[in-house]
């Protein structure tokens, strides 16, 4: 059978310009190979900066950002696509090849409905009238199970949701009847009850239409649902390249092993002691327009150990965590810390009761002065809490850095001459000079890949183990949950829907939505996707 | 991601969220008119606070306080001021500011004639620069960070640097005394011929036009790369559509909203900046008129002038923001 698309010793350079020196070459694909079949799916996957998504693009003769592709041959059906030319390309993308984003809502045009973004490709390059794309339109929408198909196309890209706008822009994809599909990340954005629908209903779609696809992502567990083969990458290099069952059962390499192993710890449960270190009791809160977010939210979490806040995005889990710091004060009910009540206002709040309770941010890039060095992100909670300055203040600032695992070498740099990893480790370090007695962990893992994020959720245990420090972590992963939870609380629309020692509240008998959660979690695990969708069906049919 | 809304159900509250575009244009309109009371407000305050007295200068050496408080009763100043403010508002919003103390005529009447001849001028140097901007804007990032894109850049920076009435004089001097190719000053009367007018005005309408194209310029440049650097551009090249579809279809809806504020924003200015280049070139506008009056405390002339420049601005920047407000497909589409 012969190749569809059939990429052979791909190099792909960009040039970067770093601050105050001489522009410089870099390279970001580097001799890449691999071949796919008529309606086979092909997963491509790694950390940030492994190249998958540059590699995907290079499926359209497109290099994003100043990358441009230097070397190899891209041929698609026995022609190489990257010497076609601008005009000749143009008929490629878009007609042959499409692409999916891993950000739909930004990918759409706010501008323009649905609809006529989803037909445009179709239409433009003559491959159908407009009447015969409508119908298209209409039956992919129906395939990828959106609601209300017919009147879907007529609504405008802020009028849906996120799961909604990446089916649509799957259905945009699909709808010119391509050969080829790029899937870029299509679920990360997600939450993992939305993401099991999309991913399911892309599955479908493509075995439905007979589309080949590479499918571009970080999450192995996800990738090996949909895939045929899977292709891992590191620094722009290929690392492993095999069937699926071969990678995910069989790895050979050191590198697929730690990503097929991420996360399969699990800690021990502390016992629940009487005395709680925090206790929040029937707490509401509502912003300023009336908009009730949380409603009667009880729960407690006792002194060395950690809570785990899961649920969905809106499910109201970070807006505890601003109720507990004092930057929405609640409307009703109260919190206590260690036995006496925590001040409601952030402003009215003493020194000392904030310096016991510190916050680590999912993004360490935006919660740091970009024009300050370590030394000075650190070195301000102790000039603030404990007046330290000077030699004292660098020697502590030191002290911490060796605490977070980092060299004294980093004292003096910048974030942005950081990696996310150690981002987030100065950022850690930061909340620890305040020597607190609870940090509140708002998803400080979920933009990291996850080899690095494993290193932050060890460190935070390491350091909970050293200090007898208290976590609140709030995340929508429940392999962190199994990882590191004492305790964990489900949150479902501002409401507090499971709370208890996790091992009583990971067991059945689950409610509904917790069920649903649980279920939703991608598991490293050959037909998991299939498995799961089949229960449903028989627990629908059997209603 | 749709939570039930939960709100108390206030009438104003419900009324927002079935009509959010009317209630924000409601809005805007009203807070509009209050804005222009409050500027009413603040030009007769600042005009009484003057030093300086409108019968004093008029009587020059035969002021005497007997003749100075006859003047005084004459113009009802004698009378409190919070009455003479309300009697002068209510007359503003029928149209009827006065009669000018200095000429004893109806200030109506010769503000509508000179703010015809500011409007023509104004609106003559929109007619030029609004066009000239938006071009020289989508050039400079056909262009981008190449020459043509620079020497734009820099010439537009000089242009914004220099204050129109030195732009002003450096014309008169060069196109009028040097070259002898225009005419100074810029004199119109009525019943004079378009085209005359037009030659007449050439000069100072190059004044503004220098003023304000660059801002325009660069606020045109700039609305249009951040438009082409988003994800959806991006969409647009990789659904194979051609260049020309993809900035007509996908980008300039987009860009337009922002283009049209800097334009409305820019009219708003050459409205009001009229003032210092007619008197550089000595037209019979608004700005003219009120300069004279000011020299002469002729305070009804100055109060009507500075009330009619706000209502224009405030007029011309609450288009703007309704123009973007109308603009944005979230507002005209509610979920």
């Amino acid at each position: 059978m012969p190749e569809l698309l059939s990429v052979r010793n791909l190099k792909i350079e960009a040039t970067s310009y770093p601050p105050g020196e001489p522009p410089k070459r870099i390279t970001i694909v580097d001799g890449v190979s691999f071949d796919l079949q008529k309606g086979k799916v092909l997963g491509l996957i790694g950390e940030s900066g492994a190249g998958k998504s540059t590699i995907g693009l290079s499926a359209l003769a497109y290099g994003r950002g100043g990358a441009e592709i230097t070397g190899g041959e891209v041929s698609l059906n026995g022609t190489n696509i990257l010497a076609l030319g601008k005009a000749g390309i143009r008929k490629v993308r878009g007609a042959h090849v499409c692409y999916v984003a891993q950000s739909a809502a930004a990918a759409f045009n706010p501008a323009h409905r649905l609809g006529d973004q989803v037909i445009e490709a179709s239409v433009k390059h003559g491959l159908m009238t407009k009447e015969e794309a409508r119908k298209r339109g209409l039956y992919l929408f129906r395939v990828l199970g959106l609601p209300n198909p017919e009147t879907f196309g007529d609504r405008f890209p802020h009028q849906v949701s996120g799961g909604q706008l990446q089916r649509a822009m799957t259905a945009m994809a699909l709808c010119p009847n391509p050969e080829l599909i790029v899937f870029d990340e299509p679920t990360t954005a997600l939450d993992v009850t939305t993401q099991i629908d999309v991913l399911a209903a892309i599955k479908h779609a493509i075995e439905e239409t007979n589309t080949a696809a590479l499918y571009i992502t970080h999450d192995l567990a996800v990738v090996a649902q949909i895939s045929d083969d899977i292709m891992v990458l590191r620094y722009g290099k290929t690392v492993e390249y095999g069937s699926v069952q071969q990678i995910i059962e069989a790895p050979t390499q050191e590198y697929t092993r730690a990503l097929v192993n991420v996360r399969q710890t699990a800690r021990e449960e502390a016992p629940d002691q009487s005395q709680a270190l925090l206790k929040v009791d029937n707490v509401s809160a509502q912003y300023s327009n009336g908009f009730k977010v949380l409603h009667g939210v009880s729960l407690h979490l006792c002194k060395g150990q950690t809570l785990a806040i899961v649920g969905e995005s809106g499910s109201g889990k970070s807006t505890l965590a601003r109720v507990i710091t004092g930057l929405l004060p609640p409307s009703d009910g109260s919190i206590t810390f260690e036995g006496k009540a925590l001040t409601p206002e952030l402003k009215r709040r003493p020194r000392d009761e904030l310096r016991r309770i510190q916050l680590i941010y999912q993004m360490a890039d935006t919660a740091m002065n970009p024009r300050q060095t370590v030394r000075d992100i650190i070195g301000r909670p102790l000039t603030f809490y404990y007046g330290l300055r000077g030699a004292a203040k660098t020697a502590r600032v030191k002290e911490l850095l060796e605490q977070i695992e980092m060299s004294n070498g980093f004292i003096d740099r910048y974030p942005a001459e950081l990696s996310g990893g150690q981002k987030q480790r100065v950022a850690i370090a930061r909340a620890l000079a305040a020597k607190p007695e609870l940090i509140l962990c708002d998803e400080p893992t979920s933009a990291l890949d996850p080899l690095v994020a494993e290193g932050i959720l060890k460190l935070l245990m390491k350091l909970q183990a050293e200090s007898q420090l208290s976590y609140v972590f709030i995340t929508h992963d429940i392999a962190i949950v199994r990882a590191i939870a004492d305790s964990v609380a489900v949150m479902h629309r501002g409401r507090l829907v499971r709370f208890g020692p996790k091992s009583r509240a990971l067991s059945p008998p689950f409610d509904d939505y917790t069920d649903l959660l649980l279920k939703s979690v991608p598991e490293m695990e050959l037909g998991w996707l299939e498995r799961v969708l089949n229960t449903r069906r028989m627990a629908s049919a059997g209603n | 991601m749709s939570n039930p809304v939960e709100t108390e159900s206030l009438p104003g509250q419900r009324f927002r969220e079935r009509f959010p575009l009317l209630a924000l244009l409601i809005e805007r309109m009203l807070l509009s008119l209050l804005l222009l009371v409050a500027v009413s407000v603040l030009i007769f305050g600042g005009v009484e606070a003057l030093p300086g007295d409108f019968a004093t200068t008029y009587l020059g050496q035969s002021a005497t306080p007997q003749a100075v408080a006859n003047i005084r009763a004459e113009l009802g100043l004698d009378r409190p001021v919070v009455t003479r403010y309300f009697e002068w508002l209510a007359g503003a919003f029928q149209g009827d500011f006065g009669t000018s103390w200095a000429s004893r005529n109806s200030v109506s009447e010769q503000v509508g004639n000179r703010l015809g001849n500011s409007l023509f001028l104004a609106g003559f140097a929109a007619v030029i620069s609004v066009p000239l901007a938006v071009g020289l804007g989508m050039l400079s990032v056909h262009f981008r960070n190449r020459m043509p894109d620079k020497i734009i850049n820099v010439i537009s920076l000089a242009a914004i640097s220099l204050p129109e009435f030195f732009i002003g004089y450096l014309l008169i001097l060069y196109f009028a005394v040097n070259f002898g190719v225009a005419t100074f000053p810029a004199t119109v009367y009525e019943g004079m011929g378009f085209i005359e007018r037009l030659k007449a005005i050439a000069l100072p309408t190059a004044t503004l036009v220098l003023v304000v194209l660059a801002h325009m310029m660069r606020m045109t440049r700039a609305a249009i790369l951040s438009v082409m650097s988003s994800a959806y551009m991006e969409t647009a090249e990789l659904k194979g559509l051609s260049a020309f579809r993809a900035i007509v279809k996908h980008a300039a809806p987009n860009a337009l909203a922002p283009i049209i504020n800097v334009v409305a924003l820019n009219l708003a200015y050459l409205v009001v900046g009229v003032v210092v280049v007619e008197v550089v070139f000595v037209y019979p506008g608004m700005g003219q008129y009120m300069v004279d009056a000011v020299t002469v405390r002729d305070m009804p002339v100055v109060q009507a002038c500075g009330l009619i420049f706000a209502a224009v601005y405030i007029f011309l920047n609450m288009l703007a923001d309704i123009l973007a407000i109308v603009a944005n497909p979230r507002l005209r589409h509610p979920r």
